[in-house]
């Protein structure tokens, strides 16, 4: 099992003092901090902000295909995407990652072979994580073993609002020893946990458990990735790091389509956490569509005119 | 990918365009429906204070230009009252859906004669001003209903001074409830931000409100000490400093002029150990920094709960770390200017004073542009009740922060003010909001929230702050005989 910070072995020594820890962490005010995430979204990036914002959101795309009907040749394909996002323009980055599922992984290692793409996977029965924790387990070995350089595992939500946070937090150290080497990102599903008080408490739960990322959300559910929930993961990363001195990434996923929107997030970032997330090692979007908006926005500033769909690629 | 690891997220100028707004070279007074020369032809510069260049010149009012003014609107009051509710309400609609269509044009304009950044005129003050008159124009039909007898009746000719902090907003806060009550109207508005008062004459124009209902006399003290001296004048209200606020009710006392007063402040904003620390933050930092501090209801003084003091303290101070003082017409700008040279004067020495009484000064980082009228965001920690910061009405970017230990021990200081206009409470604990709340002496109390306005929400103050209610139901009954 990987170690606790000294700070915390005391209050994850027992569920009882688990629990009287996270429902110790101040409250959120839900108005306040919708307000907040409203008015960081009314900052206005523009010329050169942009653009450098644009290349840095393309550069935290974890690519992502999470089908029942994902094919080798589906992966194939988008591993190819990631690495050359717009075939026409060569100086464009990659993107951060490509994200499958387990049995996908060495698909996409092997086409991403020599490309500096991470490979991420979901696991841990993902996305509900109704699983024994054996299977959950077997899962993300299997991940790993296949090549994973990222494992991005569920949280047990029915346990975790049935009070069981040292379920939870059991859960994802064992989970976290299992990926041995790579990443470990937390999804939370901020939509099922439904108040932002869970969502800071469930924030604090992952990064003391050992979480290298914590996620807002599967992109399965109705609500996934809103500025609200980020920003609060952000000031949760903010004040753990102040606290511990251990840094941890937040990764938005689901619901981020267009440019302006992942140019609000990255506004979030920089005004909440920092500079020093503003790279793809501490910062992610989990997401597919929002890639070829970046990119017909980076062409636009380029060429001075849109250029529409059929100037990027479908896949 | 290429770019630097570490390079900063620097946010390109992005100004928002002055050419939505045309201002003339010179303007007139407004009375009888005209823009006319002052009297005695005198005129004054208005000047924009992120810059000292000059707008405009604009006429200045004389006793005899009020006189003018008020006989017009004496004159156009008879037919005014007259009018159905429902036919005054048409003009109010019709102002405030104008004010709507122009609010770019004039949240430009009182950027640049105000110094207060665009991102505050454009989501602030403009919605808010259109706000007041569409829910005032609502109220215009409806008087029998308010609670003042079946046919309450408008008083006459108001006679009204109005503050440089909030121009426009403030002039909503007069004129709506004068007009949908059936008054007519003298207005003074600041000699700093004459501007969009100016403007509102040109709205009321478009709007056809017939002549002498709304009449604009800028100038200086001596017009609004004619305007509220005048006989003529049945109804007196002010907002501005308390130093006025007293001469004006020594100048009415013995008359049967009827007087609201908005006047200082020194609200404070309380933090509980149990409070959402992150969004108190957020509430401290627009409570005293929203239009620079130059807010009578700011919450200028911070009383924290002293076992959280230096968590909030450090929290607060990064937050003020990101503040992005500069170019008011800038949309990301969160600090515009101070409004006036002697505004900022005033600031700066009771800052400091502040320093000579040995509170403990901090400044938030941040390049101060070389023309303009500018004063960084500002705390003063070991601030105790005695310190002359943590009494007197700053009205500048300046907090001071002051501790308790207990609930009895917040409310004490928090109520140890000659003001009391306003206060905030901050905790997760809903039935200390509400035991602390009833405690207050203030005539606003915001829990988990602050500086937040809403024309259905009357405001006025206890002790110097003032008396009188403006806003929501009670704003009618200044303007009315009852």
């Amino acid at each position: 099992m990987p170690t606790i910070a000294p700070a915390f072995a005391d209050v994850t020594s027992s569920d009882s003092a688990l629990r009287r820890f996270l429902h110790g962490l101040p409250g959120v005010d839900p108005v306040g901090l919708e307000a907040r995430a409203a008015s960081l979204g009314t900052r206005s990036i523009k010329t050169t902000a942009k653009a450098y914002a644009i290349d840095l959101a393309i550069s935290m795309i974890d690519l992502t295909t999470l089908e029942g009907a994902d094919t080798p040749g589906k992966v194939r394909a988008l591993a190819a995407k990631a690495v050359h996002p717009d075939p026409t323009d060569r100086t464009t980055p990659t993107t951060a990652a490509v994200c499958v599922y387990p049995d996908m992984v060495a698909t996409a290692k092997e086409a991403l072979a020599g490309a500096d793409v991470k490979v991420a996977s979901v696991a841990t029965a993902f996305p509900a994580g109704r699983a024994a924790l054996d299977v959950k387990l077997a899962d993300t070995r299997d991940a790993v073993a296949a090549g994973a350089d990222e494992i991005d595992m569920v949280i047990d939500r029915g346990a975790f609002l049935a009070g069981g946070y040292m379920k939870v937090f059991e859960e994802i150290r064992a989970v976290k020893e299992a990926s041995g080497p790579a990443r470990l990102k937390v999804i939370f599903e901020t939509g099922e946990l439904s108040t932002y008080d869970n969502i800071r408490r469930a924030s604090w739960l992952g990064m003391m458990a050992g979480a290298d990322f914590i996620k807002t959300s599967t992109g399965k559910v109705a609500v996934n990735a809103t500025p609200a929930n980020t920003l609060l993961m952000l000031e949760a990363v903010r004040d753990f790091r102040a606290q511990t001195g251990v840094q941890v990434g937040v990764k938005p996923a689901g619901g981020i389509r267009t440019s302006k929107d992942a140019i609000k997030f990255l506004v979030l970032v920089n005004e909440t956490a920092g500079e020093d997330w503003l790279d793809n090692h501490w910062f992610r979007f989990g997401a597919s569509s929002l890639l070829n908006d970046l990119l017909m926005q980076r062409q636009k500033l380029a060429t001075g005119r849109y250029s529409g769909p059929d100037y990027v690629t479908v896949d | 990918m290429t770019m630097d690891k570490h390079s900063l997220f620097e946010y390109a100028p992005a100004p928002e365009s002055r050419s939505v707004v045309d201002i003339a070279p010179s303007y007139g007074l407004f009375i009888d429906g005209e823009f006319t020369d002052a009297a005695d032809g005198k005129v004054f510069k208005t000047v924009s204070p992120s810059s000292e260049e000059v707008l405009s010149e604009v006429a200045q009012a004389g006793s005899e230009d009020v006189d003018r003014a008020v006989k017009a609107a004496r004159k156009a009051f008879e037919k005014w009252s007259a009018l159905p509710g429902s036919e005054r309400a048409k003009y109010l609609f019709r102002i405030a859906r104008i004010i709507q269509e122009r609010s770019r044009e004039l949240a430009v304009l009182e950027t640049l004669d105000n110094g207060k950044p665009i991102k505050e005129t454009r989501d602030a003050d403009l919605p808010l001003v259109a706000a007041h008159f569409f829910y005032y124009a609502g109220w215009a039909d409806k008087l029998g209903h308010a609670g003042y007898g079946p046919d309450p009746r408008p008083l006459g000719v108001a006679g009204q001074v109005i503050p440089w902090n909030f121009p426009l907003l403030m002039l909503a806060w007069k004129i709506a409830p004068a007009l949908a009550t059936g008054n007519t109207v003298v207005l003074k508005p600041a000699e700093t931000t004459p501007l969009s008062a100016l403007f509102f004459a040109d709205i009321c124009r478009q709007a056809g409100l017939p002549k002498g209902v709304v009449n604009i006399v800028p100038g200086y003290g001596d017009a609004g000490a004619a305007l509220v001296a005048h006989p003529d004048v049945n109804k007196v209200a002010f907002t501005g400093s308390t130093a006025v606020g007293k001469a004006i009710a020594r100048e009415v006392a013995g008359t049967d002029k009827k007087l609201t007063l908005e006047l200082g402040g020194k609200g404070a904003n309380i933090v509980f150990d149990d409070a959402p620390i992150d969004q108190a933050v957020e509430g401290i930092v627009g409570g005293i920094f929203f239009n620079q501090g130059q807010v009578c209801c700011a919450g200028s003084r911070l009383l924290v709960q002293e076992s959280i003091q230096d968590e909030l303290l450090d929290s607060l101070k990064r937050r003020l770390s990101t503040l992005r003082l500069g170019d008011p017409l800038d949309k990301n700008t969160d600090i515009g200017a101070i409004n006036s040279a002697e505004q900022l004067a005033r600031i700066t020495a009771l800052a400091e004073t502040g320093e000579a009484e040995g509170a403990e000064r901090w400044t938030a980082p941040c390049e101060l542009p070389s023309s303009g009228y500018w004063f960084a965001p500002t705390l003063f920690t070991n601030v105790t009740q005695a310190h002359t910061i943590a009494r007197d009405e700053i009205f500048g970017p300046v907090l001071s922060v002051l501790t308790f230990r207990t609930p009895d021990e917040a409310v004490a200081k928090a109520n140890n003010s000659q003001y009391g206009l306003s206060a905030g409470i901050w905790t997760e604990k809903g039935s200390r909001i509400l035991a602390v709340a009833n405690k207050l002496r203030a005539g606003v109390v915001w829990a988990n929230t602050f500086n937040k306005f809403d024309p259905t929400s009357p405001f006025g103050g206890y002790k110097e702050s003032g008396f009188g209610r403006e806003g929501g139901r009670h704003g009618l009954e200044a303007y009315l005989d009852v």
